[in-house]
């Protein structure tokens, strides 16, 4: 029976591992989960909005945020995961279920322009975090990051890397349960 | 073309593999003596076809061939021609190439050093090597194939890994693959016993030149790394207790519980299931550090390209490797028999508790190793484990460890008389004590416990080693006959150990007497540390072949008398836009100065980063003067003299037969 025993601990490993390499040990869940955003007042970039809106204020602060939940955006021109979930946060836009808030993190705004121009710009407004100070308040370690905030400013959930349509799927009923 | 045909000798080399793996197998069913012999032909045949492959993604990467996808992930147009060649074994799939190679390297050099072991033995141990080897070729080629193409050609490659262009990286991997690799040679032997039957002194004496040459690679290896880190990384640090370092320090704690398991096995029969359980430990923990390197299940400073396809391919082949190993154990191992008693009190029974101590330090890593993941796996949260658990728990396993090497070069085998053991030992634990108790104070003027402790643990070690070797060439009447009849293997044991204490003087006095600042000066300012005057003397450009630098010049002196001058750079590597620092380093036998840039500001001021090291050369001369001792032991003439003994009675019982 003991000769075995190296046999069952082998087999316990193969386990752990099995289920261990489902996970990424990169992802840290942010504690900043079910807290008010933090405070941040960035300068807004002025982009070509739709015809007939109003034009965003200069500066923006985490009090602009409430009202209504919004899902705050952190990317860059400079990123490849941002190209990636570009095309749904372009949906996500059309389809208005959402506002959806860019905080452009350690990026030039001439390169943003270009980058937005090419691949069309989804957000209800843009803020420059040139300096990455904003980014390190939230906690974020690379970009694209997205929080979504509830009516009241909170940060109800992080998604870590791009947004796909099956984090979507997780993240609408907490928009519909923080509206209600 | 060339690669076509790497990729064409790559596929030829699995299906020979597969044959090795098989066909000695029928063999042995059917007693065939030609179908035994075909291992070695084989063996020789897969090595011609992996060493064609080998050699074709050299001439790729030498000839910046960047329609391969590798090579242009890993090569630049103007990266040296040196590091074109290391390249090759610079990320994932190259260096499963060398690792593939290496195995099929030792595979030869069991199939020609042991032409005079039993067939049926060499037969079996070629099988399994031969099975193993398909285990990873499968791996290469259906994960991570080097000779992919890529289309459209890059006119450029995206570079090696700036902070591998180093010629540490030209030493490390390969020396430690060598290593990793090797203990599969231990473990086909072990499976080969398991399988005949047969595991006895002779079992022993033939597996270990083999075990000890990999452990004598991997300990090597391991110092390459550390020493690499320490100049390349620029925290002046010489182990973090990083998941990977990790990876390769279980199998050579388990490889060096081996070594001395397999001489109790070999000289008086004793714990042979233990023997054959480690065999199967080292070489499984070898494929896990693999599995652990690759699969991105842990956050580790060696980033390879993690990808979860190869982690479960990986997964798999330990599945089967070392499952199907460890069921073969528990079938046959209760049949292996004791051949005597085991007294405590004896060299035997001293080498059981090293074991005890050694593997428990395993167990203690691989438990500190995985503890993340376990939690992760469980839902309970995302921790890391460091240096404070590792050094906890290490510590305390480590100090009896080398008490008991003393002890244990001190007592014969079989019985010891207590009183007789105490009174030779008097000699080396006077010298402890003095030596101890004085080197921190004559080299740093003052003394901490740590570095007492360690001083004394360290000489104790290589003292009693010493006195081993003295009282051997004593023994005869003239001191030259003396010498000329100490065995290489004593040799190497005592060189061994002296090695070890010599690493625990130099770890004891680093981590007590290191010291470490966080400067910002402006051109002319200084800083001070440990008794040295460091003066910033500004900063400029420099340029090497592939990189410009900012290079800073720091002049350390000693009492207003210049000691060193350090040009540490912040390189920026133009192909990739990354920036590493490269630490200049003034290096001493009894002291390091280390100098690491950090950022410069708009005043010209500059961050730095001092160090103080004082004895950290030690720790990688213990490791080299282990390399050494394991050099010696594996060569040792009895190895020789024993097979031609075994071939000598073979041909008469083969005559007799006849």
């Amino acid at each position: 029976m003991r000769f075995a025993l190296p046999l069952a601990v082998l087999i316990a490993l193969l386990a752990l591992f099995a289920v261990g390499l489902q996970r990424d040990p990169r992802r840290v869940p942010s504690p900043l989960i079910g807290k008010p955003a933090p405070a941040f007042d960035l300068p807004t970039i002025a982009l070509p909005g739709p015809p007939g809106a109003a034009p965003p204020p200069a500066r923006m602060t985490q009090a602009d945020l409430r009202g209504a939940p919004v899902l705050v955006n952190f990317f860059a021109s400079w990123c490849a995961g941002c190209q990636d979930e570009h095309p749904f946060l372009m949906e996500l836009a059309r389809s208005g279920e959402v506002r959806l808030v860019g905080i452009d993190y350690k990026d030039a705004e001439s390169d943003l322009r270009r980058w937005l121009g090419r691949h069309g710009d989804p957000y209800a407004v843009v803020l420059s975090d040139l300096s990455g100070n904003t980014g390190i308040d939230w906690g974020v370690y690379g970009v694209p990051e997205t929080f979504v905030l509830d009516a009241q400013g909170r940060i109800v959930f992080k998604q870590i890397g791009p947004l796909t349509p099956e984090a979507w799927q997780r993240i609408r009923p907490l928009l519909q349960g923080s509206a209600s | 073309m060339s690669a076509e045909l790497g990729h064409f000798a790559l596929i030829l080399a699995l299906g020979v593999a597969l044959l090795q793996g098989c066909v000695p197998l029928i063999g042995w069913r059917r007693r065939d003596a030609r179908l035994l012999a075909f291992g070695a032909s084989a063996a020789h045949a897969q090595f011609l076809c992996v060493l064609v492959a080998y050699a074709c993604l050299t001439y790729a990467f030498v000839t910046k061939d960047f329609s391969l996808a590798y090579v242009a992930e890993n090569d630049h147009t103007r990266l040296p021609l040196f590091y074109r060649v290391t390249a090759v074994w610079g990320a994932h799939e190259g260096s499963l190439l060398l690792w593939v190679l290496i195995l099929s390297g030792w595979t030869v050099a069991v199939s020609v050093f042991n032409r005079r072991l039993p067939l049926e033995m060499g037969a079996l141990v070629l099988a399994v090597l031969g099975a193993i080897s398909v285990g990873f070729y499968l791996f290469i080629l259906l994960t991570s194939n080097p000779f992919d193409r890529l289309y459209p050609v890059p006119a450029e490659g995206h570079d090696l890994n700036p902070i591998l262009q180093d010629p540490g990286l030209a030493l490390h991997p390969p020396v430690l693959y060598m290593g990793y690799v090797g203990f599969s040679v231990a473990f086909a032997f072990a499976i080969a016993a398991l399988i005949g039957g047969r595991l006895d002194g002779a079992w022993a004496r033939w597996t270990r030149p083999w075990t000890v040459t990999a452990w004598m690679f991997l300990t090597l290896g391991i110092t390459f790394g550390s020493w690499w880190a320490y100049k390349e990384l620029g925290w002046g640090g010489w182990w973090f207790w990083d998941p990977v370092e990790n990876a390769s320090f279980m199998p050579w704690l388990a490889g060096t519980a081996l070594i001395h398991s397999l001489a109790v096995t070999e000289k008086r029969g004793l714990l042979k299931s233990w023997t054959v359980l480690l065999a199967i430990l080292a070489f499984s923990l070898s494929l896990l550090g693999t599995f652990l390197v690759r699969s991105g299940v842990l956050v580790s400073v060696h980033a390879f390209a993690s990808d979860p396809t190869r982690g479960l391919f990986v997964l798999g082949l330990i599945g089967v490797v070392v499952g199907g190993a460890l069921a073969l154990y528990a079938w046959r191992a209760p049949r292996l028999r004791a051949e005597g008693e085991l007294n405590l009190l004896s060299r035997e029974g001293l080498l059981l508790f090293n074991n005890v101590f050694l593997v428990c330090a395993a167990g203690a890593v691989l438990l500190g190793t995985l503890y993340p993941l376990v939690l992760d796996a469980l839902g309970l949260g995302k921790i890391s484990v460091g240096p404070p658990y590792f050094d906890s728990v290490f510590v305390p396993l480590i100090v009896p460890l080398i008490l008991l090497v003393g002890l244990a070069a001190t007592v014969p085998w079989k019985r010891a008389r207590l009183g007789e053991t105490l009174r030779r030992l008097r000699m080396p634990a006077v010298a402890a004590l003095a030596v101890g108790l004085t080197l921190p104070l004559a080299i740093q003027g003052r003394a901490t416990l740590v570095a007492v402790a360690g001083t004394l643990l360290g000489v104790w070690a290589a003292g009693t080693a010493v006195q081993d070797l003295w009282r051997r060439v004593r023994s005869k009447a003239d001191w030259r006959a003396g010498l000329t009849s100490v065995p290489r293997a004593a040799w190497g044991m005592n060189l061994a150990h002296i090695g070890l204490g010599v690493w625990a003087i130099g770890v004891a006095c680093v981590t007590s007497f290191g010291a470490e600042k966080d400067v910002r000066l402006a051109p002319g300012a200084h800083a001070e540390l440990g008794g040295y005057t460091f003066v910033f003397q500004g900063e400029r450009e420099a340029a090497g072949p592939n990189y410009t630098a900012q290079q800073g010049s720091v002049l350390v002196e000693r009492e207003g008398t210049a000691v060193a001058r350090l040009y540490p750079q912040k390189r920026l590597y133009a192909s990739q836009g990354t920036v590493i620092t490269e630490a200049a380093i003034h290096p001493g036998p009894f002291g390091d100065l280390y100098v690491s840039l950090g950022e410069g500001y708009d005043d010209g001021s500059w961050s730095l980063r001092l160090y103080d090291k004082p004895m950290v050369r030690w720790i990688w001369l213990g490791g080299v003067l282990m390399f050494l001792g394991g050099g010696l032991a594996a060569s040792d003439r009895r190895y020789r003299l024993a097979r031609a003994l075994e071939r000598r009675s073979a041909q008469a019982a083969e005559a007799a037969a006849a």
